[in-house]
């Protein structure tokens, strides 16, 4: 960093410059030397006590990819054991279900939201509306560190009693009482929902944190519609956030208390209703798996606009596209629960709420389409995984509207094609975003650039795996396998094969990544201030790479 | 140079359509374990969920994802930088907006007319011939006919003798899938027995977590909730045993806990409920030899919709 702090950002008068917003045409950056900055820590106090959120964001990163190579190697354990019928490694079932929920809980709670909402958001937010920092660096600093403690007590969990007589919870990422209450007995239950308030916790004061930086810390002339659409999204998100979690957090306090303190919030013998809990749970969930996919879209609008050359097409569109999904995220949740004995007219509700979310998310489909339309593509490595976000997440979408007609979800509900559809959306789709974002700003961040071959490699072999991971589940479903099945019958024998030989295609194309990353830090290729070309208009690319400490104490202008 | 990329992904495309080859390839010897679709319909509504799913929506979502993909494809050849070197300043269009998002709006008023109709269909229950009423438990299913006052019995996975004896784990079935060809991990040892092209309410509740009753081939899944009382119907239109698995995750034996449904002709229900009343063991023989008189042998299909 040391290096990087004698850099001076460029001052960008190109008067071609544009942005997502075609009434802007002109960005100027005030030039701001940070020469003789002294207060930058080193060491660990740099990064425990960090209060910047270019560190924190890059805290959030490590810990996010970390665990998330910790999920896929219990996704890997998952696709093993099914690899054949039978019971081949988990002799015991319970600790394939502690997997299962290990693998939900850690992918979203510890993988994608950290990387996209704490990492690549705390990193980029704040640079791209021009602002020195996050509104609250130091409650930006309890967020990142309430995290790592969150999972050390899921990481407990797995070692003390749960439920079925095994140590760890098995129950799934959901949670559902009665399993999670008189189905649990030990504290492995307790843990996990200690984690949850704590995670979320983390998660409200981050969001908090969002939405007063972007409400008040816009460059002079950042109005909101010329807000880079990663900045929407990330408001947008932030908001899901501060609305949902609460709910959750209740509901796994009612968990609690009944579990402990004699309540019967969700035990029938006493007048409760497990139903209630899960009202709750998607209250929360539904707009949860929104968190998880908008900050990807602000992403994927940047790169696709970045290589294209061109503004994103239909940006106040796009812009109105991700607040309709937001909102109508609020009041979609029971599509989760046709089988639990809804009223035929709840269900009809929740089906035609359920469709609408389709038209906003086709706009968005069809605006990165138009924004290529005419444009100057570029095929780099961050607009390859782009193309493919793009082409997976419709595949993904589009079976999300078989899945909200509740007639056939009496059919669909629960097998493998609900996992096939929500890991086309969300291993395929944000996790893709995930890596597009990587190789965007892999240079922005750490200034060292990575190599193109072996991106791509990275890019082939997990495009293969993952699809053949995911595609034959959609047969599974079909054919009627159940989820969360330690064990199968002989009907679904050879697309599990399949899957299961997709998975270890994709645990390569992890190895790939490692040596991508491996490759990238030893070598140390140096990365211009903007080198993804005229097409890349936000003001991270005006800056050095990687950034000053501190950038833009005096603000950028933007006209 | 990174032009070439493009030409990658097509790569990769082609790389994928040969892994799916190639396991189709190798499923060609066993093409009992490599269900794609649907169990085939016994009852009136999984017919209309297989209308509504081949008529409706495989046709509307195939044709949007192939009119993504042909764009894309499209766009990418067409746009790509050593063809269009200079991009257009276009950033919006009203027309071609509205078109996009009204479109849309017209395909899914297209869907949500038949789905409608298909959900009206399942939750309108129609008067009852025969009422069973099924209990999830961990893990089994308990079932009674409370109008036809067969007291409940209980419902249990055949399976090899010992399986899963080791660490400490001990699968909650009844020895007995040796002798006989069934379906392993399907097959229990008593069962539901409905008469067939008649009106069956099904009521469903648990005694202890979660658990869901779900039957492929009737298109019916619901959840069996403590402290409430689902219910649901069919009318199986062929005679045969059907198969169904729990399916709400419920602990341990998740995986095991499967539902056998016997579909049978009203003279053989009767007869089984007769006999029920008194000795269930004695009412499952009078089942089993049905079958046989019909010369028809066990199940010996590993399909989760089988015959008798």
């Amino acid at each position: 960093m040391t290096g990087a702090t004698q850099q001076t950002p460029v001052v960008d008068d190109n008067p071609t410059a544009y942005r997502q917003s075609d009434t802007l045409e002109q960005v100027s950056v005030v030039a701001h030397d940070d020469h003789h900055d002294e207060h930058e820590p080193t060491g660990y106090r740099r990064w425990l006590f960090s209060t910047n959120h270019k560190d924190i964001g890059i805290l959030y990163l490590w810990f996010g990819m970390a665990m998330g190579v910790f999920g896929f190697l219990l996704s890997l354990g998952i696709r093993l054991e099914l690899m054949e019928p039978g019971l081949q490694y988990f002799l015991n079932p319970h600790l394939y279900n502690v997997f299962v929920t290990g693998h939900g809980v850690i992918m979203i709670f510890f993988f994608v939201m950290p990387v996209l909402i704490g990492g690549f958001g705390n990193y980029f937010v704040p640079i791209m509306i021009g602002a020195p920092d996050m509104a609250f660096p130091r409650l930006n600093n309890i967020s990142f560190w309430l995290l790592p403690m969150s999972g050390l007590l899921i990481l407990l969990s797995l070692f003390v009693e749960g439920d079925g007589g095994g140590a760890g919870f098995g129950g799934g990422w959901t949670l559902y009482p009665p399993l999670s209450t008189t189905g649990a007995p030990g504290p492995a239950m307790d843990l996990i929902i200690l984690s949850f308030h704590i995670s979320g916790a983390s998660s409200i004061l981050g969001a908090i944190n969002f939405i007063t930086t972007i409400f008040n810390m816009r460059a002079p002339g950042m109005t909101m519609y010329k807000m880079p659409l990663f900045g929407w999204s990330m408001l947008i998100t932030a908001f899901l956030l501060l609305l949902a979690l609460p709910v959750f957090a209740g509901g796994i306090t009612m968990l609690l208390t009944d579990r402990n303190f004699g309540t019967a919030f969700f035990r029938p013998e006493y007048g409760g209703d497990p139903v209630l809990y899960q009202h709750l749970f998607w209250f929360f969930g539904h707009p949860e798996v929104y968190i998880l996919i908008l900050p990807a879209f602000g992403i994927i609008s940047h790169i696709v606009s970045t290589f294209s050359r061109k503004p994103i097409f239909g940006y106040l569109g796009m812009v109105y596209a991700m607040v309709a999904i937001g909102f109508v995220g609020f009041v979609v949740w029971a599509h989760h629960m046709y089988t639990v004995g809804l009223g035929v007219n709840t269900k009809l509700y929740f089906v035609l709420a359920t469709m609408v979310i389709a038209v906003p998310t086709g706009v968005k489909i069809f605006s990165w389409i138009a924004t290529m339309w005419g444009g100057s593509i570029r095929f780099e490595l961050p607009m390859v995984w782009t193309v493919g976000f793009i082409f997976l997440f419709t595949v993904g979408g589009v079976t999300g509207v078989v899945l909200s007609n509740a007639g056939i979800d009496h059919a669909l509900h629960d097998t493998y094609y609900v996992v096939a559809h929500f890991h086309y959306v969300l291993s395929l789709g944000a996790v893709f975003a995930i890596f597009a974002a990587w190789y965007y700003w892999q240079g922005k961040i750490f200034g060292v650039g990575y190599s193109n071959a072996l991106g791509l490699l990275h890019f082939a072999v997990t495009f293969v795996g993952v699809n053949l991971i995911f595609f034959p589940q959609h047969f599974l479903g079909l054919a009627g396998m159940p989820r969360r099945y330690v064990d199968y019958a002989a009907i679904h024998e050879g697309w599990n094969y399949v899957s299961s030989i997709g998975s270890m295609i994709t645990g390569v194309g992890v190895l790939i990544f490692f040596w991508v990353l491996i490759d990238a830090f030893v070598k140390k290729r140096p990365v211009a201030n903007s080198p993804w070309g005229e097409g890349a208009t936000t003001l991270e690319w005006t800056l050095s790479s990687p950034p000053p400490f501190h950038q833009f104490e005096k603000l950028p202008v933007v006209k | 140079m990174k032009t070439k990329n493009c030409l990658f992904i097509a790569v990769c495309a082609f790389l994928l359509s040969g892994g799916f080859a190639f396991a189709q390839e190798a499923g060609a010897a066993d093409k009992a374990g490599w269900g794609l679709y649907f169990a085939d319909a016994v009852t009136p509504v999984m017919r209309e969920i297989r209308h509504f799913h081949e008529w409706v929506l495989l046709p509307v979502i195939t044709a949007i994802v192939l009119l993504v993909l042909a764009l894309l494809i499209y766009v990418c050849f067409r746009f790509r930088a050593r063809r269009s070197p200079q991009p257009s300043k276009t950033s919006h269009n009203v027309l071609i907006e509205t078109v996009w998002t009204l479109v849309p709006v017209l395909i899914l008023m297209i869907i949500a007319a038949p789905s409608i109709r298909l959900l009206l269909l399942e939750d309108k229950i129609p008067p009852a011939d025969v009422t069973v009423k099924a209990i999830g438990y961990q893990w089994y299913w308990g079932y009674e006919y409370p109008e036809a006052e067969v007291a409940e019995y209980s419902s249990y996975m055949l399976c090899q003798p010992d399986a899963g004896a080791e660490n400490g784990f001990k699968q909650e079935c009844v020895d007995g899938l040796k002798a006989e060809k069934l379906p392993h991990k399907l097959a229990t040892d008593t069962f539901v027995v409905a008469p067939v092209n008649k009106n069956v309410r099904l009521l469903v509740t648990s005694q202890d977590v979660i658990h869901s009753w779900a039957m492929p081939a009737f298109g019916v899944k619901i959840d069996a909730i403590p402290g409430r009382v689902n219910q649901t119907w069919f009318r199986a239109e062929k005679e045969g045993t059907y198969y169904g698995q729990c399916s709400e995750l419920c602990g341990v034996n998740h995986a095991f806990m499967p539902i056998t449904v016997k579909v049978v002709s009203q003279e053989a229900y009767d007869a089984w409920v007769k006999a029920a009343k008194d000795d269930i063991d004695a009412a499952n023989k009078i089942i089993a030899d049905y079958a046989l008189e019909k010369t028809v042998t066990a199940d010996v299909r590993t399909a989760i919709n089988g015959e008798i």
